[in-house]
């Protein structure tokens, strides 16, 4: 089984979220990248996969230079090879084809894609690609198993959970409960160096139109301070959510 | 050239989300000047979608789509949007509606803006306010395609009453076999319970709680407002409560009206998957807890003297006020 891991580079969860540029553009200054925590669950069910069934395992991005780090990291944890598009990718649908040529182009079985990053949030790229590639399509997948062909996953829906059975080809938009947070994997020394020998090939981006571009930026409000009730004077707390927020 | 929107029912009754999100398809064909079309699937009755301003339901009654299926659902919303020749499609932030919508978007060749939070800022171009970086910021977004899809945050444009004749017809799209890929084997759902995506209330408690069987007063109080349950992430990775119930960047996001958060500490983590929450009430023991900076309302104090005074309370304030 040939799999596919997208890995999309983005700010540390506790990063401190500024704008530059008239607010047009994130600052990057200070702050630390990481591999997308939910393309992470799927990385390291990926790395199950190989370890247990001999699967081959490449990772992918759509991005500049900058992003090779995180594509070493994904390496050093142990997929077998990465691959750079080079593309700023600022627009799903744009990353979703560019992602869909490198999936055609290397045959794979499973498309393996966090269900959304945690930057831009869109959630859109892993249906888009199950679509361009013709493959099936489990979003929210919170288990994979994988006998031959045959798969059965399951998906978190509101309020519970739907197991359903398809085949391969298949494309997921993965999350925690693919793993456990305890599975996830810390490079060793070994990984590291060893991750400096994979192959990282850098591919041009394909042509393909940007549908949508995020033009501007914007920090909530700052908030007011908070209303402090004693706790000895609940009818208080009742009267201001009833009389002031309104919301019972 | 109606506005399309797909208005999601659970076992036949429309969803309070298919309300919200018909009320804002309304407002876009106001800017735009022109009418809203719905198109439900398998809803018994659609006639209340005109009191938010619907002027036409295509129903659709299909055998086949009693479950869930990703493909199959967008092919349905994709072969309405072309019936209608419809530019602009909005849809729901549902676990459902956020997994058809890529699909859909590939098959209309359609630019698509998920968390929508207002409405239109402008039509030309096409720019809509959606939250990015998990609640910590807005981003405008400009959809420059022909046929443009919004996805609209739960919550956040919320009702507004119309008029509309909401007059239904039926709908019959071709639905190949090849779109059914994936079967449904197994839902697991809670039933009777409200849902985190679909409440105007959450109770939520942490690490301050010490441990599973200490959720009693939690459910009771959620069950006193009418609220869906969640936890912090600890919980979840403690195994106290189910993963289902984790809220925060990488959990559910939470868009509630009143967010409790009972013996939770507030890692930023956290703060970011509810920020998008309207009112937000803290108890907690720790006065120093980052929580109090990023609520309306505070309690400092314990959980477990705080909590089942205010179930009382509430249960009196219900009682009077019903």
């Amino acid at each position: 089984m040939k799999i596919l891991v997208c890995i999309s580079h983005v700010p540390d969860t506790t990063s401190k979220i500024n704008f530059t540029e008239g607010d047009t553009k994130f600052d990057t200054t200070g702050v630390q990248f990481v591999i997308n925590p939910n393309d992470e669950f799927g990385l390291t069910r990926a790395m199950w996969f190989k370890e247990k069934q001999g699967a081959s395992v490449d990772v992918v991005n759509v991005g500049g230079a900058e992003t090779e780090p995180t594509l070493r990291k994904a390496l050093a944890i142990g997929a077998d090879g990465a691959i750079r598009v080079n593309a700023e990718a600022t627009d799903g649908f744009f990353v979703a084809k560019q992602l869909a040529a490198v999936a055609k182009n290397g045959s794979y079985d499973l498309v393996i894609a966090g269900r959304e990053s945690i930057d831009y949030n869109g959630g859109m790229v892993p249906g888009m690609l199950a679509e361009l590639i013709d493959a099936n399509f489990v979003n929210n997948c919170i288990s994979l198993e994988i006998d031959g062909t045959a798969v059965k996953a399951t998906r978190e829906i509101d309020g519970g959970k739907e197991t359903s059975n398809t085949s391969l080809p298949l494309v997921i938009g993965g999350q925690k409960g693919l793993v456990e947070e305890t599975d996830l994997r810390i490079p060793n020394m070994r990984g590291i160096m060893m991750a400096r020998k994979k192959p990282l090939t850098v591919v041009d981006a394909t042509d393909a139109e940007k549908e949508t571009a995020a033009v501007k930026f914007e920090k909530p409000a700052p908030k007011g301070a908070v209303k402090l009730v004693d706790a000895d004077n609940i009818d208080e707390l009742i009267n201001l959510l009833h009389n002031e927020a309104k919301v019972i | 050239m109606s506005v399309l929107v797909y208005t999601e029912s659970d076992q036949g009754k429309l969803k309070k989300a298919a309300f919200e999100v018909a009320s804002y398809a309304k407002e876009v064909a106001n800017q735009l000047g022109t009418t809203v079309t719905a198109v439900s699937i398998n809803a018994e009755d659609t006639a209340e979608l005109g009191k938010y301003g619907v002027d036409k339901v295509l129903n659709v009654s299909a055998d086949n789509l009693k479950d869930f299926n990703a493909k199959a659902y967008a092919s349905v919303v994709q072969q309405a949007a072309q019936n209608e020749d419809a530019k602009v499609v909005i849809v729901s932030s549902s676990a459902d509606s956020k997994t058809l919508a890529p699909g859909l978007a590939v098959g209309l060749q359609a630019g698509y803006a998920s968390n929508v939070v207002a409405a239109p800022t402008s039509t030309s171009p096409f720019t809509v306010k959606r939250t990015a970086f998990t609640n910590k910021a807005f981003n405008f977004t400009e959809i420059n395609s022909d046929v443009k899809i919004v996805g609209v945050s739960n919550n956040a444009f919320g009702l507004v009453e119309n008029t509309g004749a909401a007059a239904a017809e039926s709908f019959s799209p071709n639905l190949d076999d090849s779109l059914f890929g994936v079967k449904v084997e197994n839902v697991d759902k809670v039933t009777g319970k409200v849902t985190i995506a679909d409440a105007d209330v959450v109770v939520s408690a942490g690490r301050g709680l010490k441990g599973p069987e200490n959720w009693g007063m939690v459910e009771e109080l959620a069950d006193v407002l009418g609220a869906a349950t969640a936890c912090s992430k600890p919980v979840s990775d403690l195994g106290w409560r189910p993963h289902g119930e984790h809220v925060g960047q990488t959990g559910k996001p939470v868009a509630s009206n009143l967010y409790i958060a009972i013996g939770i500490s507030g890692a930023i983590q956290h703060l970011a998957g509810i920020n998008a929450s309207k009112v937000k009430v803290v108890i907690n023991t720790d006065a120093e807890a980052p929580f109090f900076k990023a609520a309306d309302y505070g309690v400092v104090g314990d959980a477990f003297e705080v909590v089942p005074q205010l179930i009382e309370k509430l249960k009196e304030f219900k009682a009077n006020n019903a």
